[in-house]
């Protein structure tokens, strides 16, 4: 719907655009065609396999997308894949008809970014989760293990009976990094904390179980934890109902899932992924865009945790006062959060 | 299956068709729901799969997996079993040719590396099918059940492998290396003078697929070991009576439909992905059901549904992506709509077309 009349329009405003150039660089010179040049782009975003509308890391960048667009009236045109042989044919068929920049969402997409990256070398791509080394592609990877180090303490502060759990979508390298990261918060603040830990499975499915998800969480409850933190996209819907539905506090990951159940989600960790779709269409728009990669982390705002109006009973004084420190600490480099993927290894 | 009762092109031609078309019917409905017009959705369908020769090219890419997991069904179909644990024999399958490329890409070229990855494509994915054969001929646990859970154990133990073991190291994509030209199929692009098929996957494989539907058509309807399959699928009890071994003719069947499934892998991924990668199978498997109810469990009908839904697949690729209204869900009901009516429904349309066949074609007291 929303893209349908401004693909029809766009071959007018082509024209109109090309009529203002012609125009303007007949009678004002360069600057005027530049500001109309640059507000000339057609970006794109291409979702990972677990859809737009997953409530948590593709969404986040929806959102992002769909904030650019009512800022700046610029449309945007976007794809849900549905297997990976569709992930290369996407990002050439947004790069054949011109979109640029193109936004790829999750670590999947790495190999077919590169791929038609290089195809297309003047076209502008972005990648998340994920370093594409190419002059054309901007990489955006976040430092999860931080965010997850916050909530962990938080997890931990809030605990009464001195155990967290942890849920994760699929078994892979990146939510371990999650996991180790919560961990160590959580055992920052209370040594003794047992922390418990499941995976809900070991395919794509697993990120979209929510059935599962509250199972997980229901057996956590059981054997003693009373908040349980997940990052398991769709998955995690059902691990935050269970929390709500039983008393306990369950920790939001990605968006910022605080209002999903108000004041039965102590925090999310929020993992900025709009703020780089954002920016990445912003950059483009306004001539600034700059490729290689950047990792996002507390300190650039990258990935952080939520406080509004719908968890500020459940935090204390003290404990967002633990919280700043911590933060204050690891954007300082007094604190090091291990960070899983470097070495395959959780050591806690 | 009654056949016999009427023409075979009604039975092979007529009936698929219109289900086919009451599968559209219906499906333009849906499109014409949420507020697009089914004229253009069909347009844009049909031109994105066969209009342009990359469209093509990713149909028939399409197709060859099709292809090979409806050929799994289908043999296992002529003897009665059910097996849907395509999707997990494919998985495991690929583990097979994955071993062949990685161990051979360095040193050889492909066409050395090709027989070897066939080898263990069908020989992992037989392997997977192996012990729910077994249950189902020594223990009669039944293979709909068992064939099913080993697609979760096939998930569970690929899962495994990829994230702890054969995981390219310092990447955490749970995914192999890429391999080098050794272990790669040529794609037909590349065979073939000109740029037709433009950047489409489409390669060897295709061919490949195209001689197991040969082999398969041999097997089961030329050689001895076929008419056993046949007659035990048609009636086990006349086929022990006749001195055919339920647990020899239950095994090999569902060893060479495993096999069928696990070759699946060769096109997915030694032709395109050239590399082994978790749930690359996204599907394939189950849709090979599909395929071979929807091909009469015959090679020439399975190479037609194959297109059919490698069609489906691109055509609504490229139909979600023209527009945004029509999302990959609409896609996946439009796909479910036309398993429904031509695996699910095969039926509906059957008893009135043998009352009208028999009227026409027949002195009345025929039908009944």
């Amino acid at each position: 719907m929303r893209n349908r009349p401004a693909g029809r329009l766009k071959v007018s405003e082509d024209i109109q655009v090309k009529k203002l150039l012609t125009i303007s660089v007949a009678l004002a010179g360069v600057a005027f065609s530049t500001a109309a040049m640059a507000a000339d782009i057609k970006p794109a975003v291409l979702y990972d396999l677990g859809g737009k509308f997953d409530k948590s890391f593709n969404e986040a960048a929806y959102t992002g997308a769909e904030k650019f667009t009512a800022d700046t009236g610029v449309a945007y045109r976007d794809f849900e894949i549905q297997n990976d042989s569709q992930r290369e044919q996407a990002l050439r068929n947004f790069a054949k008809r011109g979109q640029s920049p193109i936004v790829a969402i999750g670590f999947s997409q790495a190999n077919a970014v590169e791929k038609v990256a290089k195809e297309f070398p003047d076209t502008q791509f972005a990648i998340v989760d994920m370093v594409v080394d190419l002059p054309n592609v901007r990489s955006i990877v976040f430092k999860e293990h931080e965010g997850s180090y916050i909530v962990g303490m938080l997890a931990a502060m809030a605990s009464e009976t001195g155990k967290v759990g942890f849920i994760g979508g699929m078994d892979i390298p990146l939510i371990r990094k999650f996991a180790c990261g919560y961990k160590q918060g959580a055992l920052a603040v209370n040594a003794d904390a047992e922390v418990f830990e499941n995976m809900t499975g070991t395919t794509g499915a697993a990120w979209n179980d929510p059935v599962k998800g509250g199972e997980l969480a229901k057996s956590q409850f059981d054997r003693g934890a009373d908040v349980v933190y997940h990052a398991a996209g769709g998955t995690g819907i059902g691990v935050l109902q269970a929390a709500a539905d039983a008393g306990k506090l369950g920790i939001g990951v990605d968006s910022n899932q605080n209002a999903l159940h108000p004041g039965s989600v102590l925090s999310s960790m929020l993992k900025r992924v709009d703020v780089a779709v954002y920016s990445a269409f912003e950059d483009a728009k306004n001539d600034a865009w700059t490729s290689g990669f950047s990792v996002l982390g507390l300190a650039e705002g990258g990935v952080d945790w939520a406080l509004d109006e719908n968890n500020e009973k459940l935090i204390t004084p003290e404990m967002k006062a633990a919280v700043d420190k911590a933060r204050a600490g690891i954007v300082s480099g007094t604190i090091t959060v291990h960070d899983y993927m470097a070495d395959q290894n959780c050591p806690f | 299956m009654s056949a016999g009762q009427l023409p075979r092109w009604v039975d092979f031609g007529l009936i698929p068709a219109l289900n086919l078309i009451a599968a559209f019917f219906v499906s333009g409905l849906v499109v014409l729901l949420i507020g697009e017009n089914p004229l253009e959705a069909v347009e844009i369908l049909l031109w994105g799969s066969l209009g342009y020769g990359e469209g093509i090219g990713f149909t028939l890419f399409n197709a060859t997996s099709f292809i090979f997991t409806g050929l799994a069904v289908a043999v296992a179909f002529h003897a009665g079993l059910f097996n849907i644990g395509g999707e997990g024999q494919a998985y495991v399958g690929g583990l097979g040719v994955a071993f062949a490329c990685l161990a051979l890409d360095r040193y050889v070229p492909w066409w050395v590396t090709l027989p070897f990855a066939v080898a263990g494509g069908a020989l992992f994915g037989a392997a997977w099918a192996l012990i729910p054969a077994w249950l189902q001929a020594t223990r009669g646990s039944h293979i709909v059940i068992t064939t099913i859970m080993f697609n979760f154990i096939g998930a569970a133990l690929m899962g495994y492998l990829l994230v702890d073991v054969i995981a390219k190291p310092g990447s955490m994509q749970p995914e192999t290396r890429t391999f080098e030209d050794g272990g790669r199929l040529p794609l037909l692009d590349n065979l073939i003078p000109g740029d037709f098929f433009g950047t489409s996957q489409v390669n060897l494989s295709l061919v490949i697929a195209l001689i197991c539907c040969f082999l398969v058509w041999a097997l089961i309807w030329r050689t001895r070991l076929g008419y056993e399959i046949r007659t035990f699928g048609a009636n086990p009890t006349a086929a022990v009576y006749a001195g055919i071994s339920p647990v020899r003719i239950t095994i090999v069947t569902m060893l060479i439909s495993g096999a069928m499934a696990g070759l699946m892998a060769i096109n997915e991924i030694m032709g395109a992905q050239h590399r082994l990668l978790i749930e690359f199978v996204a599907g394939y498997g189950f849709v090979g059901i599909a395929v071979a109810l929807m091909g009469r469990a015959h090679p020439v009908g399975i190479v037609l549904a194959a297109i059919l839904f490698g069609m489906l697949y691109q055509g609504g690729a490229e139909l979600s992506f023209e527009k945004p209204a029509i999302t990959r869900d609409m896609i996946i009901v439009i796909q479910g709509l036309v398993i429904l009516f031509a695996g699910a429904l095969e039926y509906m349309f059957r008893p009135a077309l043998v009352q009208l066949f028999s009227f026409a074609g027949a002195p009345a007291g025929q039908a009944d």
